[in-house]
């Protein structure tokens, strides 16, 4: 499938990586304390950074699909990120908020914080990256159990 | 003891490092994501580079199942940390380095790394594209990882332990 793609795809997503790596470090939540500032209640500022990004991009999914049928670079329809409900956005949710409670690092956050020179983040990217795997590995055994005949060794 | 949980939870001064970081910040992020959806109809987020990632060392069906996206993953994972070099080139003045203790990092990541991809996306996942797409699902995600989130650094404050 790489084989047909817009030669333009790749340097866009490259592109819109840069500016929402930039938009992260200059509003400072690049910056563990800056986030644990928030979560403690100490500066509201994060506030501002979700809400003004969810604004802007609430701005493009709401327009789009009324103006174009599809996007340029793979004819895709413009569609609004819906995921299901179900007990894991709970249960993730929950776990995920201790992480970030305790450590002030999300995804995002975390690979501009490398780009900022904080090479301590390495930590946190390693653990996130133990964290994936290990909920991979437990999900994929769970499924393989699951779609195995039943009474199979 | 709940009286000096009160005081803190009042601060003084509610933004002391103003608004115009944080909200000229969270229109570019918003802007990025923005760029990517108008010319290819993805909403991005950012915790799926973790499994998608684990796809080219892992053999495991869950990590398989994100291999037609995980290059440009990795190409968004990479716009991500040079856009933020750029800053810290030009603006920053050179780099910044956290004074988090290592083992809460590791160990928070931990809790990241598994709790987004369970509850299906982070901060830019539900946080900006679900909440951007008012989608039920993201918010009550965001309301709950917020919350808890709250509570852990709250209790981590007042336990004493900084950075």
């Amino acid at each position: 499938m790489n084989g047909n793609r817009h030669p333009l795809f790749m340097p866009l997503i490259l592109v819109g990586g840069l500016i929402f790596g930039f938009g992260l470090a200059f509003s400072h939540m690049a910056r563990p304390e800056v986030v644990l500032d928030f979560l403690q209640f100490d500066d509201f500022g994060l506030l501002f950074v979700m809400f003004g990004a969810a604004i802007v991009s609430g701005i493009a999914f709401a327009v789009m699909p009324r103006i174009r049928d599809g996007a340029p670079l793979t004819g895709d329809a413009y569609r609004r990120r819906l995921k299901a409900f179900d007990r894991n956005v709970l249960i993730g949710g929950a776990i995920f908020g201790v992480g970030w409670g305790l450590s002030g690092i999300c995804p995002g956050a975390a690979y501009a914080s490398l780009g900022i020179g904080n090479i301590t983040i390495l930590w946190a990217l390693v653990g996130m990256f133990a964290g994936a795997y290990l909920q991979g590995v437990w999900r994929s055994k769970r499924t393989a159990a699951e779609t195995a005949p039943a009474g199979a060794d | 003891m709940p009286a000096e949980l009160v005081a803190q939870a009042v601060p003084a001064e509610p933004f002391p490092n103003g608004i115009a970081r944080y909200a000229i910040g969270g229109l570019l992020v918003g802007l990025g994501a923005v760029v990517i959806y108008l010319g290819t109809g993805i909403a991005a987020g950012a915790s799926t580079f973790l499994e998608s990632t684990l796809s080219y060392v892992s053999d495991r069906s869950r990590f398989q199942q994100y291999r037609a996206s995980r290059d440009w993953r990795v190409v968004f994972t990479l716009g991500i940390v040079l856009g933020a070099a750029v800053y810290a080139a030009v603006w920053q003045g050179g780099a910044w380095t956290t004074n988090v203790q290592p083992w809460r990092l590791l160990v928070g990541g931990v809790f990241v790394g598994i709790g987004t991809r369970i509850g299906k996306g982070c901060t830019s996942g539900h946080g900006v594209c679900g909440v951007g797409s008012a989608s039920k699902t993201s918010i009550v995600g965001v309301i709950t990882f917020l919350t808890v989130a709250i509570v852990t650094a709250q209790l981590v404050q007042a336990i004493g332990m900084s950075p």
